[in-house]
């Protein structure tokens, strides 16, 4: 009976396979240059091993891909808190992994439980753990709340955009530095031991997990979670910009789009200082007249623009569609096309499997009785894309990140973006399908703007960009 | 693919529903004869609305069926309803409603529960009385629960009876956080009768009196009142509610209606502050309820007591006997029609079930067994054979009237 084992890409990576030496693992090529997403043990040749996104690898053991992982606590009691009977089961602490995730908000009223239990106002939770966030709520025993499901880039949503967000940090002190105040600390990020609870009670993986558990220090405290944080310094008050109504709160992406940014923004003379920044300012200036900039991961800010954080912002189109998707009468619409980083969205397949298109694909699946498993980051467009296939039945598994190695293990189909089809052919998968293109573009609400001064401040980006795109 | 239902819920069969039905019906009957009006709240409710100090406590929470609705941008989630007074709660604030209101329920409710073994959707009938307190208020609350049960035809009703106000008297003497309290507080409520040993623990001087309290269950407001002559020095601060608990009793009392005093009788919610009551038959916990004077202001509408119980479904269902449901098998006409008198059939028939009775046209080789007659429509003469499933006996006749008469509507049809 063959045995599969997920490991950590990322922050747990050099510590994982630190542990898995002195465990005589004998692993080929799992370290910071990681090339391969399948890896041998000479230890245990029979082991399936791969290397997953840590945020992926909860989900797949539950799923059933994998009979055992390490990851985070965090990742296992995002997944736990909001599914408690799934087959995920906690092992053991692995005894590294630094850090925890906390609440935090601003210094003031906001961080204090009773305060914040009698606030009548809606409390705005803003993180990458939108169920650990909920828990959250509800511990803390809110009148009303809203929670905003994030990528990243937690820290610059306080105060004009949320009054607590979900900060990974190495420790309150961390927190206390960035001119916040740590409410409780959520969970720990200790690296666990998990384990599929089937394969747990039908396989033998006593080999394994003895070679594991001998190095573990057995006495280690439980880690806490939901722990209020009683004693805390209070950083002075930072001074934050006070947003008057006839200002344009404006969204920028971060990551591989700034340069794009930059380039059209150039063209018509808008400057932005500190954009990319080296010190990972989100709060950047700029020479337009009366604009709030804040750096934000483009997949959030269809959410933001809907929920009324910001009245303009440049995504890409991929994630406004999925947007549309999941809330179909969201208040948000494309402005402008910036028809810069041209993707096309499209079903994948594995290359071995005979079929040449989707209808055909489908078919397959119906004959060989196969329940889809699609893997993507486009939960929602990958939803309706199979529904509106009219298929009975099909799993969607999220992942965050490249989805090129799960197949054919962890899914079926995939629903990615490519530019070329180099990385997707390089995998042995074939595109099956196109479901549209996309590019960048600038998007804002449908919602009228009732000041005056703002919408006209709006529509001069609007002009100048579209002057942009008709320049050379 | 096999068509499957979801884990953890269940279908309810015709048999289940003839039991549904008839729960339903005699506590409808029962509350309109109390002069309550019935309601119905939507099944989605905000999530914010149950997540306050005051609902459901942050255990239950974990349970709830929460997720974002089609509009759910501004990030605020919606929650298949997980209780039935908080969303009447929200229903008397949204409509305005002040002063008194007599209002309940017929309702499905979900919670997680994680084997799926049990079912993870459940009916409650619930009665709200809100906008007046007093023991009197209680009193019809539990007199109204206790017609319900003697309607069902159910006896040797269990009344328990504990009170949040006592409790909560009991907990403010402690050295306690507001959160420790509330966590001891929700133990309790959530029939965790160890949560109370902390109090004999944190109050060494009080300990007989938490003992007499706490481990003897109570027959008469007599005792009540033992305790708080006892509780009159160390305790104080419990007079208040030990006296709105024996004016209930002492009223109990007068109506002949037995109880027992039972401070950890079980499970309850975090919004009640005044009397806490279980309803029992034998073993079974068949519903409950108590006051809740704190909810309605919590939630943002007008200070405003309040008070109700539900009876659990599931719970009742399987204690009704069958002979309640038997349905009159002579009740029921199984008609077969010859292929030319359709129009003849359907027209017959439609006159049986004007005068009450339920006609079941037979559809190809249909052989029902619980039908108590059986008439066929045959094209020669005599055109109506009636048979008596019961003895066997047949009668002939072209006249649609002799029909009637067999069957006992008219004694005679001019």
């Amino acid at each position: 009976m063959s045995l599969n084992i997920a490991l950590p890409k990322g922050r747990l990576l050099n510590s994982t396979a630190s542990l898995l030496e002195r465990a005589g693992w004998e692993l080929d090529g799992y370290n910071d240059k990681l090339r391969y997403y399948r890896l041998k043990s000479a230890k245990f040749p029979d082991i399936k091993i791969k290397v997953l996104q840590e945020k992926d690898i909860p989900i797949q053991i539950a799923v059933g891909n994998y009979d055992l992982g390490i990851c985070g606590l965090d990742w296992t009691e995002e997944l736990l808190v909001k599914y408690p009977s799934s087959s995920v089961l906690k092992i053991a602490d692995l005894g590294y992994g630094d850090g925890a995730l906390y609440a935090a908000a601003l210094p003031g009223d906001l961080t204090d439980p009773e305060k914040l239990a009698s606030r009548k106002s809606i409390t705005r939770i803003a993180g990458e753990y939108p169920n650990l966030a909920e828990t959250l709520a509800g511990k803390l025993r809110l009148k009303r709340f809203s929670i905003f499901p994030l990528w990243g880039g937690a820290e610059v949503y306080p105060p004009e955009d949320a009054e607590i967000v979900l900060l990974p940090r190495k420790s309150e002190r961390d927190i206390l530095d960035a001119g916040m105040v740590p409410i409780l600390k959520v969970v720990d990020f200790k690296a666990y031991l998990i384990a599929n609870s089937d394969s747990l009670k039908t396989k033998n993986m006593a080999g394994v997990l003895s070679s594991l558990t001998d190095l573990i220090d057995s006495n280690r405290e439980i880690p806490k979670t939901f722990h209020f944080i009683k004693e805390k310094d209070v950083p002075s008050a930072k001074a934050f910009i006070e947003v008057d109504d006839d200002i344009v709160r404006l969204a920028l992406p971060d990551g591989h789009q700034q340069s794009h940014v930059c380039r059209i923004f150039d063209k018509v003379g808008i400057k932005v200082n500190d954009y990319p920044s080296q010190t990972g300012n989100r709060r950047p200036e700029s020479n337009l007249d009366g604009y709030f900039i804040k750096v934000i991961r483009p997949q959030d800010m269809p959410l933001q623009i809907a929920n009324g954080n910001f009245d303009i912002a440049i995504t890409g189109r991929d994630w406004l569609i999925d947007h549309k998707y999941q809330f179909p009468n969201s208040p948000i619409k494309e402005l402008l096309d910036l028809k810069y980083g041209w993707v096309k969205i499209v079903a994948v397949i594995d290359e071995k499997v005979p079929v040449e298109d989707i209808k055909s694909w489908w078919q397959y699946c119906n004959d060989k009785q196969i329940v889809c498993r699609v893997a993507t980051e486009y939960t929602n467009i990958a939803d309706r894309y199979v529904r509106d296939n009219r298929i009975d039945r099909y799993r969607i598994i999220p992942t965050w990140g490249a989805t090129e190695g799960f197949i054919p293990e962890d899914a079926d189909l995939l629903i990615e973006n490519t530019e070329t089809g180099g990385t997707i052919a390089r995998h042995n998968l074939r595109i099956i399908d196109k479901l549209f293109e996309s590019t960048a573009c600038l998007i804002g609400s449908t919602r009228k703007i009732s000041n005056d001064r703002k919408s006209k401040r709006m529509q001069f980006l609007i002009d100048a960009l579209t002057k942009a795109m008709e320049m050379p | 693919m096999k068509a499957e239902k979801c884990k953890g819920f269940k279908d309810l069969t015709p048999d289940d529903m003839r039991a549904f039905r008839f729960v339903e019906d005699t506590f409808r009957d029962c509350c309109l004869g109390w002069g309550y009006d019935e309601i119905r709240t939507p099944t989605l409710e905000y999530l914010y609305l149950f997540t306050s100090v005051g609902t459901l406590t942050p255990n239950m929470l974990e349970k709830v069926y929460s997720f974002l609705d089609w509009d759910g941008w501004s990030g605020e989630r919606v929650v298949l309803k997980p209780d039935g007074t908080i969303p009447t709660a929200r229903y008397y604030i949204n409509n305005n409603i002040s002063g008194l209101a007599r209002l309940f329920y017929v309702t499905n409710l979900f919670m997680f529960e994680e084997t799926g073994k049990k079912s993870r959707e459940k009916w409650q009938c619930g009665a709200e009385l809100v906008g007046v307190n007093g023991a009197l208020a209680d009193i019809e609350l539990l007199s109204l629960s206790i017609d319900v049960i003697r309607q069902l035809g159910l006896s040797d009703i269990k009344i328990k009876l504990s009170h949040a106000g006592l409790i909560k008297a009991l907990l403010d003497g402690l050295e306690l956080s507001t959160e420790e309290k509330m966590s001891i507080f929700s133990r309790i409520l959530e029939g965790d009768s160890a949560a109370l040993d902390i109090l004999k623990m944190e109050k060494p001087e009080t300990a007989e009196i938490l003992n007499l309290l706490l481990g003897l269950k109570g027959k008469s407001s007599g005792f009540l009142k033992n305790i708080k002559a006892l509780s009159e020095k160390n305790l104080a601060n419990i007079s208040e509610p030990l006296d709105n608990f024996i004016c209930i009793v002492e009223k109990l009392e007068k109506l002949g209606i037995d109880y027992r005093i039972d401070l950890a009788s079980g499970k309850g919610f975090e919004y009640y502050t005044g009397l806490i009551f279980h309803l029992l038959i034998g073993q079974n916990v068949i519903g409950g309820g108590g006051r809740y004077d704190a909810l309605i202001p919590q939630m943002g509408g007008q200070t405003t007591p309040a008070a109700g119980f539900a009876f659990y479904m599931d719970q009742l269902m399987k204690l009704i006997e069958p002979e309640s449901l038997a349905e009159l098998d002579s009740n029921k006409i199984l008609v077969s029609i010859a292929r030319d008198k359709m129009e003849e059939g359907f027209s017959l028939a439609e006159i049986l079930r004007d005068f009450g009775y339920i006609v079941v046209l037979q559809l190809e080789d249909e052989k029902k067994t619980d039908c108590g007659w059986r008439l066929e429509i045959v094209n020669e003469s005599p055109r109506f054979i009636l048979t008596d499933s019961g003895n066997g006996e047949i009668s002939k006749t072209d006249d649609v009237c002799d029909i009637l008469k067999l069957l006992g509507c008219v004694e005679d049809v001019a």
